[in-house]
């Protein structure tokens, strides 16, 4: 009996020693979709960041890709969701305005600090109404990326690659090759607008032909203009003219290109993994190619916001967490274990050198980010546009001007 | 308590479960997407606001939606005749063939059927690619016929993803006929032999109207599953877009997309119950029409 008495008292101790550690221990839960890379990093940084940080426990939840933005939307409003939560900058927009994520603390994450840690086009792309809403780890941009091998079968030199869109087009039909029938069975260069060809087009080919494809708050869509038209006709006639290369060729643009099936592409920079883990593909980088000694590039990123509702000590511990997962250190494990380019331009001085990630980095010192407001739909249009005149042999200009009437009613739907 | 009542008393009180589960998983969604269907209800808003039937006027001022309900329309009334006629053949064809001929011809047609729905469509869709990829093609290009687009061609995609279709359905109404077939009893066909009745007669005279409530059973499944085609034109087209230029869009992606991709749920409530009724019409009427000539 006394024992018995002896053991109860000793399980109530515990328990109550267990609740006081428990109190003093704060656990915050991050979201990220599934990318190896990036979620086995994220496992050692969390053990890295819970040494230093006593008393505050990190939870990584992931989810595939395709269903990500699903699992979040029905998860936050339900309070069921993350504390801290990792998203494409291109939807802030969306999530800014319903509520889903709070504007990060003003004296850690004021816009002085952005304008002087970020390249421009974070900075821009994350404040809505003069505050911020997210911060990078890495950024990305485009790049030319072109299979040296097959520049060699066709007697090119695979240290030169083109350096203007007329050098472009010209290589692209020397690369191309077609069977008997004339069907195209290697593309010289792969038009996918699916991927990153649409903007490829939006930020990059609009502006180097002199159009200027949104206004600066982005409300505006002003692509199509003459010269807009011009640009979009380039992109339109690699497709029906010269026949280098079209939409889904072998499925689509990253599987030719793996596959040595199409010898050049317009890439991001988070294809360099991808491309190095393929046996046998030697490939190189270029910077995009100019048009009349114009350069012009896309940028993009995803960022870390805290979410709507977090506050207390989960938000202090939320607040270092960011900190941690953007720091100078984090950012350059994130290079070499990711292969994304830091967001913080400064960390680049390193990697002046590589010949692949040099390239990337000095597209974007010249780059643009979309200001979205539905990056899926958008995109569509422009996947559509290029339908429009590939497979129906629709006019290039009317189709463009129908697009941007398109874009413009989505953008006005969004703001009214 | 009689032994009658008693019995039925057992039967409904058996009959409660599914009854609980069926209500509670089939019935209490509906209502409830009945009446999110006249709100905005998005996954993005947090406060519900009641719109009245604008969220109707909004989808029938869809041309793409008009366009999938179209898409819809000619999955439907091009693929529930083929499943029915070539599936109907190949039982006929199939019931003269004995012995263990039967049951390998049988597992051959029956083998689509059991085929993950997914893996059929991916592995048609890369038979289906442009050269230098597609198996189809390259049959074409070697005995001298020009190279086809098929999912890249808005006037080829819909009839490929359609072929798919009926040939993963052959399977099951094959054997759904055969089961029919075999239930017709031999003395009558015999009789009408003995009378001099032709192979002809007997099949117009006796198979095709005893066989009448499968191949009503069958076409109302096969309308319902063409109607609400998803799998299949989720799969093959490209990015998973119903396109191209919504070429090959059904029904049921338009509303997967307002509902997963742009998270509009309150339009995609009135899409589904649009589609909702749409096949409830049908199956109305197709019973209806059958159900006369089921007199004998």
């Amino acid at each position: 009996m006394k024992r018995a008495r002896a053991r109860v008292f000793l399980l109530i101790a515990m328990l109550i020693g267990a609740g006081a550690a428990h109190a003093q221990e704060v656990t915050i839960t991050y979201w990220q979709y599934f990318y190896e890379s990036k979620v086995n990093l994220m496992n050692d940084l969390i053990e890295k960041f819970q040494a230093e940080n006593p008393g505050i426990k990190v939870d990584q939840v992931t989810f595939p890709y395709e269903s990500y933005q699903q699992k979040v939307a029905a998860a936050v409003p339900a309070g069921e969701g993350p504390d801290v939560v990792n998203l494409f900058y291109g939807w802030l927009p969306l999530w800014v305005k319903s509520g889903y994520i709070q504007p990060l603390p003003a004296p850690d994450f004021s816009s002085d600090y952005f304008h002087k840690n970020f390249y421009p086009f974070v900075a821009e792309a994350v404040s809505f109404g003069g505050k911020n809403y997210a911060v990078p780890t890495a950024v990305r941009t485009l790049a030319l990326l072109y299979n040296k091998k097959l520049f060699r079968d066709a007697g090119l030199d695979p240290n030169a690659p083109p350096k203007t869109l007329d050098e472009l087009a010209a290589y692209a039909k020397r690369l191309s090759k077609y069977d008997a029938q004339g069907n195209l069975v290697q593309a010289g260069l792969l038009m996918q607008p699916s991927g990153q060809g649409h903007v490829w087009l939006r930020e990059g080919l609009f502006r180097q032909f002199g159009a200027i494809p949104y206004s600066p708050d982005g409300r505006k869509v002003t692509y199509d203009s003459p010269a807009g038209i011009q640009a979009f006709q380039w992109y339109m006639d690699r497709i029906t003219k010269d026949k280098v290369g079209y939409p889904n060729f072998s499925t689509d643009d990253v599987t030719a290109f793996r596959a040595q099936k199409g010898a050049m592409n317009v890439d991001g920079s988070f294809r360099i993994a991808t491309l190095n883990a393929v046996k046998d593909l030697e490939w190189g980088a270029a910077e995009l190619p100019t048009y009349k000694g114009i350069k012009s590039n896309f940028a993009s990123f995803w960022a870390n916001a805290i979410v709507s509702g977090v506050s207390g000590k989960k938000l202090e511990a939320s607040v270092k967490f960011l900190k941690f997962i953007t720091s100078a250190s984090v950012q350059i494990q994130w290079l070499e274990k990711v292969g994304e380019l830091p967001a913080t331009p400064s960390l680049s001085e390193k990697f002046k050198n590589d010949p692949v990630i040099s390239v990337f980095l000095k597209g974007l010192s010249y780059a643009h980010a979309t200001s979205y407001v539905d990056e899926a739909a958008q995109r569509q249009i422009f996947m559509d546009a290029v339908d429009e005149v590939n497979l129906k042999k629709a006019d290039p200009a009317a189709v463009l001007k129908a697009a941007a009437e398109k874009e413009q009613k989505l953008i006005d739907d969004f703001w009214k | 308590m009689t032994l009658a009542a008693r019995r039925t008393a057992t039967a409904y009180a058996f009959l409660a479960l599914p009854l609980v589960f069926f209500i509670s998983v089939r019935f209490g969604p509906m209502l409830y997407m009945m009446a999110m269907s006249l709100t905005d209800w998005g996954l993005l808003r947090k406060v519900l606001r009641f719109v009245g039937f604008s969220n109707y006027a909004t989808i029938f001022a869809d041309p793409v939606f008009l366009k999938s309900l179209s898409n819809t329309a000619t999955y439907a009334i091009f693929g529930t005749p083929a499943v029915i006629v070539i599936s109907l053949c190949l039982a006929l064809l199939l019931d003269n063939v004995h012995g263990k001929g039967r049951s390998l011809f049988r597992l051959i047609y029956v083998l689509p059927y059991i085929t993950p729905l997914v893996a059929v469509a991916w592995v048609w869709r890369w038979m289906f690619e442009t050269p230098p990829l597609g198996i189809v093609n390259a049959l074409l290009v070697g005995i001298g016929l020009p190279a086809r687009e098929f999912l890249n061609s808005p006037t080829q995609a819909l009839p490929s993803i359609l072929t798919v279709n009926v040939w993963v359905d052959l399977g099951y109404c094959t054997t759904v006929f055969l089961a029919g077939i075999q239930t017709i009893p031999r003395g009558i066909i015999e009789a009408a032999r003995i009378d001099g009745a032709s192979a002809r007669q007997i099949l117009r005279r006796i198979v095709l109207p005893l066989l009448l409530p499968v191949t009503l059973f069958l076409t109302v499944i096969e309308g319902i599953q063409f109607l609400r085609i998803f799998t299949q034109v989720y799969n093959m087209s490209y990015q998973a877009s119903g396109g191209p230029l919504n070429s090959t869009k059904s029904a049921a992606l338009y509303i997967y997309q307002k509902a997963f991709t742009d998270f509009n749920m309150g339009v995609a409530a009135s899409a589904s119950l649009v589609l909702f009724v749409i096949i409830l019409g049908v199956t109305l009427i197709q019973v209806r029409l059958f159900d006369r000539k089921l007199e004998y």
